[in-house]
């Protein structure tokens, strides 16, 4: 149980960001109303979207399995409240790329029944199967199936489990309000982590930033002597995976890589504190912790969200908007992203509802051109040369993009926001990942044409090869014929000469 | 107000949904822009002015009015001509700092033709040629600079006594400032107003095989390099320390360009003291200190990458030495930054970090 804080290593790059956590962290998490009807999706995690295991009309139960895993990666979907399916459709759902999603909408009957549920059992393979069953998933935000994580880690073999409760970003503090007001499910959830990979060492990491909750978690402290507790400095983006692992334990995620590769598993505190839901009750995962914040926001907090309330709902019973209300955003302000309508559901990745006041707003100053000061590359927290990436994004040059490292980018915003041209670069980089992206994939249909159009010239020439042979022999064969037909006409008549 | 408000079919009064604009995030406030990154350089060469004009009078102000007005009417004229708006590119102020290095460049007594052709060959052919702002491979003002040189090196190596209580030199009024700019005409014999800038001196020294001892005995040559020139270079240090501790530029190019200029100088000296001028000379005279803070740090023209950014610091401080020493010209800032400047792809490439996670 030590604290060595000063073995730190330290991230190149990162920015201190103004927290804007007071506004949300002083009160306790207050539990959102069940809304009069829910609208959940089948995918809420990253990997394949879940089947319905449910059709319209039928009775939920609060738990009860409504989706189940198809594919790879995946995870099962649970009612959030008892109530009947009324449709399943596609919805708008709050995430990038495609908007669209299969979602089961239930409406709820108000009695919030619960499914019965035992606690798994100790065994470790009963746990992971329980974890899988429970649908929980990386609640930091990219909500990978917490089972499939730890599955693919100890396929390699796990040393260390890093819980993340770092939370860098700036306004949010679900984690935050979570560590102090449950650091014992917290640390728990570490050491049935540990359990379960058989690692030496488990790590909470905590920003120095949220002393209330490094206190907490010290009180409660860990009997078990694999449990370390690290501060990490307050500099964004330390929180994200790679990140951490690298400040934590000095090891760098090879590119294309995993923290698997490494023996290194990282979760979220929140997944921790799901995990220890499960083993004491056997409940599935059906809600989380939201921090709706912002200058727009009448009463900024954490709630406890049912997954499918609309963010209405959330807004709501956070006292509604105020007249500074500017611009919705779902996650943090660097790497959230902005929503045009309230209506949508909140997801197993949605941390934070930020509603913007008019003070935080961009610079009236224009756009201009890249001045290449290297500000972007010097604030890189994976070490890239933003400027440059800029340069051959505008000119699709994919190979030099590969060779810059383009996939390594993380999104973090960090160059966008120490910009002086204000350039909105990590879009940019977006939008160059997805151009990349669709070149490879129209490239292999490219290459796949080409394989089936020369298999297809082999065979016709295979084919013609046989035909020009066939009529090769044909026309030996008829010359030969015609030869000793002649000779055969000829002969008789040499006879009959002289016979004559 | 950003917010539509659609409401409830039964009750008229109950707003269902709230629809927001789009934006993009990350959404906090950014970092200040180009025009307040330029200002703030502008702001840093305000103490090197003023011991500017009380060494060596108000010529540089002239020099600043000049250029500046120059600078700003081709930019303004060239935008038209492509038919974009003049004014938000001119608020970047990047034309203005161009027109202020290329007035600190030349002598006080310059005529104004010529610092006028200075800054319209820097903004109309170093700049908007290229295509404009953050396009340009060379230093704007060191080509002007560097043009105006080669144009008219008798009157770009005249410049004027510093002034000091104890030299009795004569020094021209502000009248005759203004008349001689205007019209290149002073009033009074021209020599009899202007001197060799130290490094001449002592180049010249050296070529009638005088020991640098013996320049340093003269009584123009102060404690280091020169009366006057050293507090000039004071004031751009100073200037620059505070740029470095503001963050508008990062310390790589300057430590690098001093590095490069005063390490050989250093050895050579040690070598042979009497041939070679010693680091402390080379550090205070000439432009050596506006090049290392205020020319080699133009992010447009010079590298981007820390490691690139060493190497080209270095290469210009190992040029200026050597051109100081057997070039053709006294001083070599302007030659070598535009000569680094034609590397600067090279660097960039062979200088890329290593991204993390990988070999």
């Amino acid at each position: 149980m030590s604290a060595p804080t000063e073995n730190l290593h330290s991230l190149p790059g990162g920015l201190r960001l103004p927290a804007n956590k007071r506004l949300s962290n002083a009160t306790q998490i207050i539990d959102v109303p069940v809304p009069t009807h829910l609208v959940v999706p089948l995918q809420q995690h990253s990997g394949e979207t879940s089947l319905a295991t449910v059709s319209v009309g039928d009775a939920v139960l609060h738990g009860s399995v409504i989706g189940e895993p198809e594919g790879a990666v995946g995870t099962y979907v649970h009612a959030p409240t008892s109530g009947s399916v009324i449709s399943i459709e596609a919805r708008q759902l709050p995430r990038r790329g495609e908007p669209h999603g299969i979602c089961v909408i239930i409406e709820s009957d108000g009695h919030d029944r619960r499914k019965t549920s035992t606690p798994p059992a100790k065994d470790r393979t009963a746990l992971l199967a329980a974890v899988h069953a429970a649908g929980i998933v990386g609640l930091g935000g990219a909500v990978y199936p917490a089972a499939q994580k730890i599955t693919q880690g100890l396929l390699s073999g796990i040393e260390t489990v890093i819980l993340n409760g770092v939370e860098c970003e700036s306004y949010i503090t679900c984690d935050d309000r979570l560590m102090r007001e449950q650091p014992t499910a917290v640390i728990r959830g570490l050491e049935t982590l540990l359990d379960l990979t058989d690692a030496k060492r488990g790590i909470i990491a905590v920003e120095s930033d949220k002393p209330e909750a490094w206190q907490a978690l010290r009180d409660v402290g860990s009997r078990d002597s694999r449990v370390e507790f690290v501060q990490i400095p307050a500099i964004y983006p330390s929180g994200a995976e790679d990140q951490l692992i690298y400040l934590v334990c000095g090891q760098e995620v090879p590119s294309g890589g995993l923290p698997g590769d490494l023996g290194i598993l990282v979760q979220n505190v929140g997944t921790s504190a799901a995990i220890t839901a499960l083993v004491d009750s056997g409940h599935p995962l059906t809600s989380r912790i939201v921090t709706v914040t912002g200058e727009g926001v009448e009463r900024p907090g954490n709630y406890r969200v049912r997954f499918g309330t609309p963010i209405a709902d959330v807004v709501a019973a956070a006292g509604g908007y105020n007249s500074n209300a500017h611009r919705l955003l779902v996650g943090g302000p660097m790497t959230g992203f902005a929503l045009t309508d309230d209506a949508l559901p909140v997801t197993k990745s949605c941390n934070c509802l930020l509603v913007t006041g008019p003070a935080v707003q961009l610079s009236n100053e224009p756009r201009r051109e890249c001045i290449r000061c290297g500000e972007c590359a010097a604030h890189c927290p994976v070490r890239l040369l933003p400027q440059s990436l800029y340069h051959y994004s505008s000119r699709h040059d994919h190979a030099v993009l590969a060779e810059l490292g383009l996939k390594d980018c993380i999104e973090c915003g960090c160059c966008d926001l120490v910009c002086p041209s204000h350039i909105p670069l990590t879009q940019i980089f977006r939008d160059a990942k997805h151009s990349v992206a669709v070149d490879s994939h129209a490239k292999q249909r490219a290459l796949r044409a080409e394989d089936r159009y020369r298999a297809h010239i082999a065979r016709a020439e295979s084919r013609s090869a046989v035909v020009a042979d066939a009529r090769e022999q044909k026309k030996r064969a008829a010359s030969a014929d015609a030869i000793a037909a002649i000779v055969q006409r000829r002969r008789p008549k040499q006879s009959n000469d002289r016979e004559v | 107000m950003p917010l539509l408000l659609s409401y409830s079919v039964d009750d008229p009064n109950r707003v269902t949904t709230v629809k927001f604009e789009a934006a993009i995030t990350p959404y906090l406030r950014p970092s200040a822009g180009v025009g307040a990154v330029m200002l703030q350089v502008l702001y840093a060469l305000v103490p090197a002015v003023l011991a500017h004009c009380w060494y060596f009078g108000p010529g540089i102000v002239i020099n600043i009015i000049v250029a500046t007005t120059a600078a700003v009417a081709t930019e303004a004229l060239i935008l038209r001509a492509k038919g974009s708006e003049p004014i938000p590119a001119i608020s970047d102020f990047t034309a203005v700092l161009t027109a202020v290095l290329i007035a600190f460049a030349l002598p006080p007594l310059t005529p104004w033709w010529i610092t006028a052709t200075a800054s319209v060959i820097a903004i109309a052919v170093a700049k908007h040629l290229y295509g404009g702002l953050g396009k340009n491979p060379f230093n704007p003002a060191m080509v002007g600079y560097a043009a105006a040189l080669v144009s008219f090196p008798v009157e770009l190596s005249a410049w004027l006594p510093p002034k000091m209580g104890d030299l009795d030199y004569t020094h021209p009024s502000l009248m005759q400032t203004l008349r001689y700019t205007l019209t290149g005409d002073a009033g009074v014999a021209f020599d009899a107003l202007t001197r060799a800038t130290p490094l001449d001196s002592v180049r010249v020294a050296f070529a009638e095989s005088r020991t640098m001892s013996e320049s340093a005995a003269a009584p123009w040559f102060g404690d280091f390099a020169g009366r006057g020139w050293e507090w000039i270079n004071n004031y751009i240090a100073l200037g620059g320390m505070w740029m470095l501790f503001r963050r508008i530029i990062r310390w790589q190019i300057p430590v690098a360009v001093l590095a490069g200029a005063l390490i050989p100088a250093t050895i050579a000296s040690l070598i042979s003291p009497d041939n070679f001028a010693g680091p402390g000379f080379h550090l205070f005279a000439g432009a050596l200190m506006l090049g290392a803070f205020f020319i080699a740090t133009d992010p447009v023209s010079g590298a981007t990458t820390p490691r690139g950014r060493l190497l080209y610091g270095f290469g210009i401080g190992v040029l200026t030495w050597i051109i100081r020493t057997w070039g053709a010209y006294p001083d070599g800032v302007a030659f070598a930054v535009l000569l680094m400047n034609m590397a600067v792809p090279l660097i960039d490439r062979v200088s890329r970090p290593r991204v993390l996670g990988r070999e």
